[in-house]
């Protein structure tokens, strides 16, 4: 077991490069180039709120966030 | 005998052997279809399943630790794991599985979902040296950033397929300086051919890249205290190096079904297109399921080749397939229809794709340019599309996807945004296949079962 609070996986087949989580949770998701995106699967307790919120607002609905705990 | 579904889906006993995204998705999918019955999940490393695309990207550039690349899982899902010990023989009849650490577990249906590993440097004393790493789990991902980290003079990545592209991008982040080479005429060509390979290998030297293709690595040299320092090259060339990254493509986990009666072998675990093994007479079994990188499958889209896809959507689509047919009857039994889709993010570029380039025998830029690095490549067979490549233009692939599976003619006649003002159809320039290559990622696996023909491949590793 791993320590993080939050896990998260993006299906990068279906990302486009919207963007739109790495204005909403800017400190866990960033885009290299135009559409190659790199996040932290795994990032503190504290960016839960704003990767659930990335996690709704994303547009073709890529991204994947559950907690160990079962929360998310 | 197989139990009854409704029998079987309350009390029956599911082992999954592999642990990795395939046999996670599995039992995540055999849980949503109603399964209630005991779910066993044996995982030879200590680890509950990670995502590894992951492990060439953000966690080499130190971004992100390599422990926290967990994937997510559903909550209550109720498998009991078997991790650190993996599967080491299969009795059939018996309908047991033997773990590393002696015991025994049983089975009413089994899936097997044991991946692959990288394959090793060739020569085992120099693969031993410190600073020669291969790259595909976790444990791996640490010791290969410590490496990097430690700030290697040169680090030699040996081959580019889209793993060893990955890290000689990430050493470029880092700031490193990398060389990479290559047996065939550029990067990527098993995955992409040589003609879009090309674009990759400018963008590779653009990149900073001391990229070298057409030459093979023949030895690597240790010094006093057995750290790698020097690589030797065919061309007579010698490097001086502190990390040798072993990027060689990938090897099916089926050595522990060895004897088992099933038809596995080195080109995998030949399967049905609803994911049930073969045995050794191609008879399907009843009781035992395959998915993810470790199973090969004839592809009704494909004519029918046995096709092994090392893909990460792939693992997940498979495994859904597995489960539902695991759950099912005859006559609800779904097929695998999945067109193989991948991505790789390398020096700030998205390369993806659907369909199969390595099919096709001929390419066409149908959209951008290739000099700007943002196109998507059509590949065609026969006078159909089969796949469709994209760089930094992701956005286009769905509507490609559609051509593929309608079996739209190629070269297409229809126009595009951004259609380049002649449509040149250029040779794909696929590698022999018999010459192996770094990490095609598709390996076109038999032939088809209407097509009784047997291709007799030279022996390889100096067998007479």
């Amino acid at each position: 077991m791993n320590g993080s609070a939050v896990r998260i996986v993006v299906d990068l087949n279906r990302c486009q490069g919207y963007g739109q989580c790495v204005f909403l949770a800017p400190g866990v998701f960033e885009l290299h180039g135009e559409e190659a995106l790199m996040y932290d699967p795994g990032p503190e307790e504290a960016q839960r709120l704003p990767v659930v919120r990335a996690a709704a607002a994303c547009p073709v609905q890529a991204i994947r966030v559950e907690s160990p705990d079962g929360r998310a | 005998m197989s139990p009854a579904k409704g029998v079987f889906s309350a009390d029956g006993h599911v082992v999954v052997v592999g642990a990795s995204l395939a046999g996670l998705r599995a039992a995540e999918a055999l849980r949503k279809g109603g399964f209630r019955g005991r779910l066993t999940l044996v995982g030879d490393e200590p680890y509950e399943p990670y995502d590894r695309p992951p492990l060439s990207k953000q966690v080499l550039s130190g971004r992100v630790a390599p422990e926290s690349t967990a994937l997510p899982q559903d909550s209550g899902l109720d498998v009991e794991w078997r991790l650190g010990a993996g599967a080491v023989g299969l009795d059939l009849a018996g309908k047991r599985v033997r773990l590393a650490d002696g015991q025994d577990v049983s089975f009413d249906r089994l899936l097997i979902a044991t991946g692959t590993r990288a394959r090793p440097w060739p020569n085992p004393t120099e693969a031993a040296l410190d600073g020669v790493i291969t790259l595909r789990g976790r444990d791996d991902a640490v010791r290969l950033r410590g490496e990097l980290a430690a700030g290697p003079r040169r680090v030699l990545v040996i081959g580019a397929g889209f793993t060893g592209s990955e890290i000689a991008s990430a050493c470029r982040s880092l700031g490193l300086a990398v060389t990479v080479t290559e047996r065939a005429a550029t990067p990527l060509a098993g995955a992409l051919g040589g003609t879009i390979g090309a674009v990759a290998a400018r963008l590779q030297r653009e990149n900073g890249v001391d990229l070298r293709c057409g030459v093979s690595v023949t030895s690597l040299e240790g010094d006093d205290a057995g750290h790698v320092r020097r690589a030797h090259l065919d061309d007579g060339t010698t490097l001086e190096i502190d990390v040798a990254v072993v990027a060689l493509g990938a090897q099916r986990n089926t050595e522990w079904l060895r004897g088992s009666g099933l038809g596995a072998g080195p080109r995998g675990v030949a399967c049905d297109a609803g994911c049930r093994v073969f045995d050794m007479y191609g008879i399907v079994t009843d009781d035992v399921f395959a998915a993810g990188d470790v199973a090969r499958s004839p592809h009704p889209l494909f004519g029918f080749e046995f096709l092994a896809l090392e893909h990460w959507s792939n693992a997940i689509e498979q495994a859904e397939v597995a489960a539902h047919n695991m759950l099912h009857a005859e006559s609800e039994r779904r097929p695998y229809l999945h067109v193989p889709t991948f991505w790789s993010f390398q020096f700030g570029v998205g390369i993806k794709s659907v369909g199969v380039p390595p099919l096709g025998e001929e390419v066409v830029i149908v959209q951008g340019s290739t000099d700007e690095r943002r196109f998507v490549a059509v590949y065609g067979h026969a006078g159909r599309t089969v796949a469709a490549v994209t760089f930094d233009q992701g956005k286009w692939l769905e509507f490609y996807l559609d051509q593929i599976e309608r079996a739209a003619p190629f070269p297409p006649q229809y126009r595009n945004v951004a259609q380049p003002e002649v449509r040149q159809v250029l040779p794909a320039e696929f590698p022999d296949p018999v010459v192996p290559t770094e990490g095609p990622m598709i390996v076109r696996t038999g032939h088809s079962p209407t097509e009784r023909a047997w291709t007799l491949l030279p022996a390889r590793g100096g067998r007479a």
